[in-house]
């Protein structure tokens, strides 16, 4: 979700693996956490670290769209609770950076891959925000959609991930609900903000049904992240998860979903939906999205304008540090 | 919020009603919370573009503080002028002649060092002014929020300090571009300190220092700071930048404003 189409090793059956493999496969199955000095096969470092780091940067490019609204809160409260969001956002950065480092990796490794376009962040946040009810419909089903995968990873194998999910989750639940608040007022508001809403509703919709990336059925790559337990769930189970949570919730707001297709299924208890436009979803990870190129633009530009401030303070560090040692050689 | 402080048992306050007070305590009051909200939202715009992430949280952890510091002098303002106007109602429908904000803090966010320079140059200020403000102020009501106020603030003071020496003393650019920030800034500060006849009522009330009187110990501690940062203020011969606190403003206030209240401007009598 945060992490889309997330490469993996093929799965490997229990002949292919070698002792070592087995007995790790063994510990995961067996429900125990996986530790950064533990040994682990390459292919499930490697993967993690390609998911860890998705999701991390999509943390910090996610303070993007929202971030373009804090100016412009309607009201001194309304604007405190989307700072103090927003803010959330770049502490998970912080807490996956961290998570991603203990396999390896430094926090500027993965800014310089995020930055060359190597790695890549979740694709709605190359969709832009245009009115305030976007703010609403961000909370309401982008953070939405991120619970759904966010809950099961709680209890994925890795332990800082698992760990960094539990803080998480804590506070996306908050964001959900307060994206949801917003979304009440606008659509039980006046005949403008409930437009606002609608228009909001539109536009989101099918994003965010894409964020669970697409069918994985059959796709090699999710039987062995999910043999791993890095990853719980289906990208198809979660939609469908998903679209079951939020239709009712769309029609209490009085909201039509954009989907003339969406129907209540009696037998398997849940709705049948239209499939979004899966073209228009690689033509985003491409970067063709409506906003990739301000997006990165936006993170490169904060990154090589801070340059010098990072170096003053490493210069300082330094500096400090010397004069500490000749302080100390001094006293003796 | 006036209703959450009046509600969460707020002290008892002869000033709030006091009519012959009201016009010069109400505009004060105006001055204080138009500074929190002034660079409260300058210090927001650095949200998401930060230039490392722990910074970018704490950019975004004091625009938090400053707007809540808002929501108490603002909520304040509007009892005592006792006309209906809650915090949002004077944040969101007074246009830039009726803001009582310092120009230093309206000023662009510019780069960091213009930003973080900013900050410890109001903060010294406003650390000084608060701290009077909670032990001194004869407003339960005014010592309260200044104590509030005071605990982030004594924080924020803390870390522009330690930021300023850090930059001036780091490389020959960061210390270049904080010498730019302070000869940029300076001949703003000296408005902080410039009383009228509001301060001086309000003075005369015990409700807040004359701002002549903080100046010496801001000097001493400002040049404290600066001389560990390897800074030196530029001579302006007593000349300063004033009019904000009188409502006469650069031209950054109104695109601050045009910003920052376009929704209910353009949707009057919305709830949100």
């Amino acid at each position: 979700m945060y992490a889309q189409l997330v490469k993996s090793d093929a799965l490997k059956s229990r002949e292919e693996m070698s002792p070592e493999e087995q007995a790790f496969q063994e510990r995961i199955d067996n429900g125990e956490k996986i530790e950064p000095k533990d040994w682990m096969p390459e292919g499930y470092r490697k993967t993690l670290i390609r998911q860890i780091g998705q999701h991390a940067h999509s943390e910090i490019v996610g303070q993007l769209p929202e971030g373009n609204w804090i100016t412009r809160a309607p009201t001194l409260e309304r604007k405190a609770i989307l700072l103090a969001k927003v803010q959330d956002e770049a502490g998970h950065g912080l807490y996956l950076y961290s998570a991603a480092e203990t396999l390896g990796v430094s926090r500027d490794e993965l800014f310089e891959a995020l930055h060359s376009g190597k790695m890549k962040y979740s694709s709605i946040f190359n969709y832009p925000t245009l009115n305030w009810a976007d703010m609403g419909a961000v909370g309401w089903l982008v953070d939405g959609a991120a619970i759904m995968n966010q809950v099961p990873l709680q209890r994925t194998s890795f332990g800082p991930y698992s760990r960094a999910m539990i803080r998480i989750c804590k506070e996306e639940s908050f964001h959900q609900r307060q994206g949801y608040s917003i979304m009440m007022k606008m659509a039980f508001g006046t005949p403008e903000q409930k437009e606002m809403a609608q228009d909001s509703l539109n536009r989101f919709w099918f994003p965010a049904l894409m964020m669970f990336g697409p069918s994985d059925k059959d796709s090699v790559h999710s039987a062995q992240s999910m043999a791993w337990k890095i990853k719980m769930n289906t990208n198809d189970e979660l939609r469908q998860k998903f679209v079951n949570e939020t239709v009712p919730q769309a029609e209490y707001l009085g909201l039509t979903v954009p989907d003339e297709t969406l129907a209540w299924n009696e037998e398997k208890q849940g709705y049948d939906f239209a499939e979004p436009d899966w073209n228009e979803f690689f033509e985003v990870i491409k970067g063709n999205g409506p906003c990739n190129r301000e997006r990165l633009e936006a993170r490169v530009k904060a990154w090589d304008d801070g340059e010098w401030f990072r170096d003053g303070l490493n210069a300082f560090a330094e500096k400090a540090a010397a004069r500490r040692l000749a302080a100390s050689v001094a006293a003796e | 919020m006036s209703d959450q402080i009046a509600a969460s048992g707020a002290p008892q306050d002869p000033f709030v009603s006091d009519a012959a007070l009201k016009p010069a305590f109400f505009e004060w009051l105006c001055r204080m919370g138009d500074n929190a909200l002034v660079l409260g939202h300058r210090t927001s715009e650095w949200c998401g573009h930060g230039p490392v992430l722990e910074e970018d949280i704490a950019l975004a952890n004091t625009a938090l503080d400053l707007i809540g510091h808002t929501q108490m002098w603002l909520g304040l303002a509007g009892e005592v002028e006792d006309e209906g106007r809650d915090a949002d109602k004077l944040a969101y429908l007074r246009d830039a002649f009726k803001f009582r904000n310092v120009l230093l803090v309206e000023l662009p966010k510019g780069d960091m060092a213009v930003t973080v320079m900013r900050e410890f140059l109001f903060d010294a200020y406003h650390h000084l002014l608060l701290s009077w403000l909670a032990e001194n102020s004869n407003s339960p009501r005014v010592a309260e929020i200044a104590a509030k106020a005071l605990k982030e603030v004594s924080y924020h003071l803390e870390r522009a300090s330690d930021l300023v020496v850090r930059l001036g003393d780091g490389t020959p650019e960061s210390h270049r571009r904080m010498q730019d920030a302070l000869d940029l800034l300076w001949p703003y500060t000296g408005e902080m300190f410039e009383g009228d006849a509001l301060d001086t009522a309000v003075a005369e009330a015990g409700i807040a220092p004359q701002p002549e009187d903080l100046k010496a110990d801001w000097e001493a501690s400002v040049q404290e700071i600066l001389d560990e940062a390897t800074l030196k203020a530029p001579e302006t011969a007593g000349f300063f930048h004033k009019g904000g606190k009188q409502g006469r403003h650069t031209e950054h206030l109104g695109y601050i404003l045009a910003e920052m209240q376009f929704l209910q401007r353009a949707y009057p009598g919305a709830s949100w």
